[in-house]
């Protein structure tokens, strides 16, 4: 990258592969049980958290040195709570079709634990800039895992992808479903979606062994 | 190490200010956007209306309303008369059309009825009015009656079409905060659709309502007579919040359906 240091860069890399917010910290998870059904959901909600988390980490880092530590973790909820009432106002007043898909996301977003976690973690410390690739970084790892799981659920649930009937038609019995396959139906139930999780954390442990922490 | 952002007093101030900046900038940005969100919201209705009787801009899978732009003058064209009734038991009390509802409540119309506001009327023992919108196209009657319910998180509604016999010809629904990927998809064409063609009273003047109904070993929705359509896997109490609806709200409207009859 041109642009950025290997330092600042490496804000952006790391929460993608060795530092994910969800495989590594597991953080973030009951989201990522809760929307997972299927991709645009999925879609929507990393593109959600990369807004508010950017923008929520440059504010902290700017407030960073007058907030009272004794009340920090307040400050933090009021920041992300205010930043997220106000798109969801706006989106109302000037995108109704927009924030008519956003509403069921909004109060996941106030309580997705990745954006206070990089708050308390990272912009406390760090100036707006890096704040901003870190936050951007986290909320792509975030959205990666989300995708990943998303993909597959609503594929082997479903038999779509974003709304497409990519493995044929269930009830027509075309397609794969004309020689026998059936969608599991387990597939749509958050448990499947921690299973998948689970696998992800797996294939990424087996490849960098340096990942798992001594019993 | 002790830093001036630690000492009590700070903290104390720092709060306060912050409450009153965040507290007031919310409080402004709400009021000055309401005007903008409520007439969204107005616009919003009559597309539903709309959408629930056919008029839309569906293609082949999804669902689309007609555009903002146009919805008035659509729904203007579209529906001939909106009925406000109240009922008690089964005999209609009070029938008011439009001009006569408008009269009586500051030129309010019909179809901005609040069906939440109505429901806890009705509970607190007072009358609930019933709207129901009247629309012509393509030479045929259709009756949109709104409803409203619970899912599993929070609130659901909706249009049902009905003709003169209450044989559904279109439904919208549409929820506050279910499930996306499960019960989020009531609002789905696929969902939606199943619902056309569906008888809600026997032949013999029975209500029965539609049941949102797992295994009704009828998939492709061929039996239009089974008062049942199929429910989406993984969302059993949104769609037993959709059936309870269906059931609740439109049998009040079952008088007025019979006395269409006589």
């Amino acid at each position: 990258m041109g642009i950025l240091s290997k330092k600042d860069a490496g804000l952006i890399k790391d929460p993608l592969f060795d530092n994910n917010p969800i495989t590594i910290q597991v953080l973030g998870i009951c989201s990522a049980l809760a929307i997972t059904a299927e991709l645009k959901a999925s879609i929507v909600m990393a593109v959600s958290v990369m807004f508010v988390l950017g923008l929520g980490n440059v504010v902290i880092s700017l407030m960073r040195n007058i907030i009272p530590s004794k009340i920090r973790i307040i400050v933090q909820l009021i920041v992300v709570a205010t930043l997220v009432i106000i798109v969801d106002l706006v989106l109302k007043a000037f995108a109704y079709e927009l924030s008519k898909t956003l509403s069921v996301f909004v109060g996941l977003i106030i309580t997705n634990c990745i954006i206070m976690g990089r708050f308390e973690a990272f912009a406390l410390g760090n100036g707006p800039w890096r704040s901003f690739l870190d936050g951007i970084g986290n909320a792509l790892g975030y959205g990666v895992i989300l995708v990943i799981v998303g993909f597959f659920r609503e594929l082997l649930g479903s038999g779509t992808l974003l709304g497409f009937k990519v493995l044929g038609d269930p009830i027509e019995k075309t397609g794969l479903y004309a020689i026998g396959y059936e969608n599991n139906g387990f597939m749509l139930l958050s448990p499947m979606a921690l299973i998948v999780v689970g696998i992800i954390i797996w294939i990424q442990r087996t490849k960098n062994t340096t990942l798992i922490e001594e019993a | 190490m002790s830093k001036k952002t630690d000492s009590n007093s700070y903290t104390m101030i720092f709060a306060v200010v912050m409450v009153l900046i965040v507290g007031s900038l919310l409080a402004f940005l709400a009021s000055s956007l309401k005007p903008n969100i409520k007439e969204n919201e107005r616009i919003e209705k009559q597309q539903n209306i709309l959408y629930a009787m056919g008029v839309n801009e569906n293609d082949e899978s999804s669902a689309t309303f007609v555009d903002t732009s146009v919805a008035g003058e659509e729904f203007s064209k579209f529906i001939t008369e909106q009925l406000v009734l109240e009922v008690e038991g089964n005999k209609i009390t009070k029938q008011q059309t439009r001009t006569e509802y408008m009269e009586d409540n500051n030129k309010q119309e019909p179809y901005l009825i609040d069906v939440k506001k109505q429901q806890a009327n009705a509970k607190a023992g007072k009358v609930r009015k019933l709207p129901l919108f009247v629309g012509e196209k393509d030479g045929k009657t259709f009756y949109v009656a709104p409803i409203r319910g619970k899912g599993l998180w929070d609130a659901i509604w909706g249009y049902v079409a009905m003709n003169e016999n209450m044989i559904i010809q279109g439904a919208y629904f549409d929820h506050k905060g279910e499930t996306p990927g499960l019960g989020a998809n009531i609002k789905q064409r696929y969902f939606m659709d199943d619902f056309i063609g569906e008888h809600l009273m026997t032949d013999s003047g029975e209500f029965k309502g539609i049941t949102v109904a797992k295994g009704n070993n009828d998939p492709k929705n061929d039996d239009k007579t089974d008062y049942e359509v199929d429910a989406i896997a993984g969302a059993t109490i949104t769609g037993d919040g959709v059936s309870a609806m269906i059931k609740k709200d439109l049998s009040l409207y079952v008088p007025y359906f019979k006395n269409l009859k006589k």
